[in-house]
């Protein structure tokens, strides 16, 4: 565990991509780590193919939710609603690129999770647990 | 190293013999240091072996065969109560076995509070309260219309109590913990039950934290309930008890109903057996209630009033060792005073969120607790999103604060502080 905080996790922790909010989005979701309390909120921009032309994350929490979910925003951005709401908690895993240890996947998996809410507009299965 | 020093380090190391699990090491080949038993402490050989040896040699239902077994069983469980009764000053006749303090709570909300509770009626709690001595009391509130109010908390973790008496005006029940389980604050209940008694209010004592730490006399603290969790104190799992003046729990109605708590059933009629028995309906966590009275005689052997001076000294030594890492952004909570406070410190380090902190110190071995403590209301005051904490029990010594401190010097070097 102690060789998953690597230069760009602490980068994208330190400095999130994405973060903020959007001021009229299109769909918006969030969602609490029952384990910890770490919080995530998503707003997305959706344009006229269906596609997210924009994409703000908010919330406080972990190396591992924040650099996660970070990076998540970063593969969004550009999908369709269908694509996202079809990401698999693979899609974290090779963002973050290190392995993570069983109790803190629901840290990397809190963003995803948010994500797809967001995407279907109703509360998406853990992707761990999927 | 003074002479009390040098006693005090001879006396952890044989205790430290007797807890098996603390001479395993990691996956990774560290030592276990462990600094969460504010969450569940570890268990010595003796209790360990009660466990088994009740299993293997006497195991079976208790106040009811005839049998040589079941009346070993029997004499055991109900000598185990007189054990923990005595551990805090109280007799065994008003001493109710639950599974947790959570239980207890519970149980005094669900009886004596249906019972007394009116709409209108309001309730005082403290700002430190864990959420178990915290959400029974909202239920309560909001099945009879009674309200909540609250003895605020300073930034250091201690209670106001200047406007105590104003706070204590129409209160029917003070439910207060002993011991904070976040900041490890120890308050000050000499300076509150009197006052209480004198408005006309019945105290309940969160417990869960203090009776493992202080030595306590239920009788010269004069609550009235006292809440309590073996595991907590060198016991099992699964086994708390409550105590209650007499007279309250005779004038309570049941908590949970079936076997062992009648004295006579009918068809459409019961009548409830003695209290204690009253409130244990169903077979009891026996082998874990037997065990709970051999952790009570080892803590009693080894003196409640050395536990409570090792732990001071302990946290005196954790204090000047983590002060070393503030110019480096440790934060730390709570009154900052090994004489406030019972074994417990939380604190953050720079901008390292709780969670990877604990992890990281994980991987040197090094057990401690991440997140709200299930105390969400303070940490909002307190405008903490998470803690770490690190707390002492009996067996741990300055080896333990000594690699906390290598851990979190290592926690520096991976996020780059």
């Amino acid at each position: 565990m102690d060789d998953f905080y690597r230069d760009y996790i602490l980068d994208h922790y330190r400095n999130p991509r994405n973060f903020g909010h959007l001021e009229h989005p299109d769909a918006v979701a969030e969602d609490t780590n029952p384990l910890c309390g770490d919080h995530i909120k998503i707003e997305l921009r959706v344009d006229d193919q269906g596609k997210i032309a924009d994409i703000r994350f908010s919330g406080k929490g972990c190396a591992i939710s924040q650099a996660s979910t970070s990076m998540l925003t970063e593969t969004a951005k550009g999908m369709t609603l269908e694509a996202a709401a079809r990401l698999t908690k693979d899609a974290v895993l090779e963002n973050v690129g290190i392995g993570i240890s069983p109790t803190r996947m629901k840290c990397a998996m809190l963003g995803l999770r948010v994500l797809k809410s967001a995407a279907i507009g109703t509360i998406a299965a853990w992707p761990d647990e999927e | 190293m003074s002479v009390s020093a040098a006693l005090d380090a001879s006396k952890t190391a044989s205790i430290i013999a007797d807890f098996p699990i603390l001479a395993r090491k990691t996956s990774r080949g560290k030592r276990l240091v462990y600094l969460d038993s504010a969450a569940t402490s570890q268990k010595p050989n003796p209790v360990i072996d009660t466990l088994v040896q009740y299993y293997r040699e006497y195991n079976a239902n208790v106040h009811r065969g005839v049998y040589e077994i079941a009346s070993r069983a029997t004499d055991a469980f109900e000598l185990s109560r007189a054990k923990v009764a005595d551990f805090i000053g109280a007799r065994s006749d008003e001493l109710i076995w639950t599974r947790n303090t959570t239980e207890a709570i519970n149980l005094v909300s669900a009886s004596w509070g249906a019972a007394n509770i009116r709409s209108g009626d309001a309730i005082l709690l403290s700002e430190l309260e864990h959420h178990s001595n915290l959400v029974p009391w909202q239920l309560l509130a909001e099945r009879t219309g009674a309200h909540l109010r609250f003895i605020p908390v300073d930034e250091r973790g201690l209670l106001v109590l200047d406007d105590l008496d104003r706070l204590l005006d129409g209160v029917k029940l003070v439910a207060i913990t002993h011991v904070s389980n976040t900041l490890g604050t120890i308050v000050p209940l000499d300076r509150i039950i009197a006052r209480a008694h004198a408005a006309g209010a019945v105290v309940l004592v969160d417990g869960a934290q203090g009776a493992p730490h202080l030595a306590v006399d239920v009788k010269a603290l004069d609550a009235d309930f006292y809440a309590m969790s073996g595991h907590k104190m060198l016991a099992p799992t699964g086994i708390g008890a409550l105590y209650g003046k007499r007279e309250l729990l005779d004038a309570m109605p049941p908590f949970l109903a079936g076997g062992d708590m009648i004295r006579r059933v009918e068809y459409r009629h019961t009548t409830f057996n003695d209290v204690p028995w009253k409130f244990e309906a169903g077979t009891g966590n026996i082998a874990d209630a037997i065990g709970y009275g051999v952790a009570c005689d080892y803590l009693a052997n080894l003196d409640m009033t050395w536990v409570r001076e090792h732990e001071r000294r302990l946290s005196d030594y954790a204090f000047q060792r983590l002060a070393e890492l503030e110019p480096r952004g440790l934060a730390i909570y709570g009154p900052r005073n090994a004489s406030l406070v019972s074994g417990a410190i939380s604190f953050n380090f720079a901008d390292i969120h709780a969670h990877d902190l604990a992890s990281i110190l994980d991987t040197e071995g090094v057990c401690v607790r991440a997140g709200h403590h299930c105390t969400m209301p303070l940490m909002d005051k307190m405008g903490w999103a998470a803690t770490a904490r690190a707390s002492f029990y009996v067996y741990n010594d300055e080896r333990d604060v000594d690699a906390l401190i290598d851990a979190l010097e290592k926690a520096a070097v991976i996020f780059k502080l």
